[in-house]
């Protein structure tokens, strides 16, 4: 083989691939994800209206309507797990990884509303319709799962200064507390996990503030210590 | 109030199934971060054992070819066995875990294509690398308890396109080394033949252009002033060579090259 022939070999390669990649496959997997987003933000708005005073009364209906939402997300989900090989699923992962991530958020917020419960990964993966185990098909990694939590515990942070105001005393104090007792015992490196990781103890302690005023009988002072 | 306090407690969680399954997060992240240094730490080796071979193959003069090659080929096989190592705990998730290895397959590509090189003065092609890194699996070869096939079964290790044309690229520097030392020793044809061998290389470069991978187009500017040093060489040889006596071209390519390595940063 010649200089010639085999630099046009490599050539035609990484056409080929540049015609997977920016072409067909990645203008799909693009396509989808977009719609997910989309999805993921009615989802969020529909249930961030629970900080809303009137919102605690009307979690159960906020809740089925998401659960209607979360039925086009397996959909969507679906449709993006028929884009490409499942073998290649962390050649693409970082296209849908930050949707996933929110998803497995959305999914474990409105449990909680619902039951005030933590839910496991495999509960999440069912709720959005993908698999655990990365040899059955498209999966959540772990990774992603522990993000979502994570952007969850944020999430309850505020919850717990909405809800006392509210006049619902300290749910979300003991779920902060376990996630930062569960989450104390990763080994985590120095990447974005980590770094939401290191968040966490500081929605922990807004909430344990939080919690110290309610039960004091502070509640009339908790617009001090609970605002931002 | 006390009272009050009490019935006011947070209601006790159904299940706390997270929590319980953070022990099996733990080894899930642990397994994956200590395949990820384990692999890093073999691509380090094969970088450092790839250059060395790579030092080796410069100390080749006309005299005792053969017997530097066959010692460079042994130490490549040390290399490959590492490669081995790698795919041992990698196979299959080559996407999740390309980063870790990337550098010294480059490396090795760059040592192995240079050692061709000398012996035949052709380009090693893609699968002629790829060939070499099949193995045969051995019992200890599957991972976690899965049941091996009846039929013997290999292992490939697939060196992806651009990291062929990543050492590819870094194998012209060499080559540039090894024209100039060639000169030194007097030899007057090894030069002609590297420079026509790396215009090929450039000129396929160019060929590609920025269809190619970000990387490369960034190796293109390296290529294009170790070309034209190469051709520099050839040139002064031309039309110097008859005036020069032969033991002082090595004084007056030595003091060109250092000029023009002091602005450049070759690993």
């Amino acid at each position: 083989m010649s200089v010639t022939e085999m630099f046009s070999y490599i050539q035609a390669f990484l056409s080929a691939d540049q015609e997977i990649r920016a072409d067909v496959l990645l203008q799909d997997i693009r396509k989808v994800v977009q719609v997910l987003e989309q999805t993921a933000r009615e989802i969020l708005t529909l249930l961030q209206s629970v900080h809303q005073p009137s919102g605690f009364k009307e979690i159960p209906s906020k809740c089925t309507k998401a659960k209607e939402l979360f039925c086009t997300v397996r959909t969507q989900l679906g449709e993006l797990k028929n884009k490409f090989p499942v073998e290649q699923y962390y050649r693409f992962h970082e296209h849908w990884r930050f949707v996933l991530q929110r998803l497995a958020f959305l999914a474990a917020f409105e449990v909680y509303l619902e039951s005030a419960c933590l839910m496991t990964r495999d509960e999440v993966a069912q709720i959005l319709g993908i698999e655990v185990v990365r040899k059955k098909g498209f999966h959540l990694d772990v990774e992603d799962y522990l993000a979502g939590v994570l952007i969850m515990a944020s999430e309850l942070s505020r919850l717990a200064v909405n809800s006392v105001t509210a006049g619902d005393f300290g749910r979300p104090l003991r779920i902060s507390n376990e996630l930062d007792s569960g989450f104390r015992l990763l080994n985590l490196k120095n990447d974005p996990l980590r770094k939401r990781y290191d968040g966490l103890k500081y929605d922990v302690e807004k909430i344990e503030v939080v919690y110290d005023l309610s039960i004091r009988g502070l509640t009339k002072e908790q617009e001090a210590g609970g605002n931002k | 109030l006390l009272l009050h306090l009490f019935i006011n407690l947070p209601r006790p969680l159904h299940s706390s199934s997270h929590i319980s399954s953070m022990p099996v997060f733990q080894q899930e992240l642990d397994t994956k971060h200590d395949k990820h240094e384990r692999l890093v730490k073999l691509s380090r080796d094969i970088t450092i054992e790839s250059k060395r071979t790579i030092f080796l193959l410069h100390r080749v003069t006309s005299v005792q070819v053969e017997g530097v090659l066959t010692e460079a080929d042994l130490k490549l096989d040390g290399v490959r066995l590492n490669i081995r190592m790698m795919l041992r705990s990698s196979e299959e998730r080559t996407h999740q875990f390309h980063r870790a290895f990337t550098p010294g397959i480059q490396e090795y590509v760059e040592a192995v294509s240079f050692h061709h090189f000398i012996r035949h003065r052709t380009l090693i092609s893609l699968e002629e690398i790829n060939t070499k890194l099949v193995f045969v699996k051995e019992p200890e070869d599957t991972p976690e308890g899965q049941q091996p096939m009846g039929t013997p079964q290999v292992l490939t290790f697939q060196v992806t396109p651009t990291d062929y044309l990543l050492g590819v690229a870094d194998l012209t520097g060499e080559l540039m080394r090894m024209c100039i030392s060639s000169v030194g020793n007097g030899d007057m044809d090894t030069p002609f033949q590297v420079s026509m061998f790396l215009r090929q290389i450039h000129d396929g470069f160019s060929y590609i252009g920025n269809t190619g991978p970000y990387e490369v187009s960034k190796k293109l500017h390296t290529l294009r002033q170790s070309l034209s040093k190469v051709e520099d060489a050839c040139y002064t040889l031309k039309v110097r060579g008859s005036e020069i006596p032969k033991h002082m071209l090595a004084d007056v390519f030595s003091s060109r090259t250092a000029m023009m390595d002091q602005d450049e940063g070759m690993a």
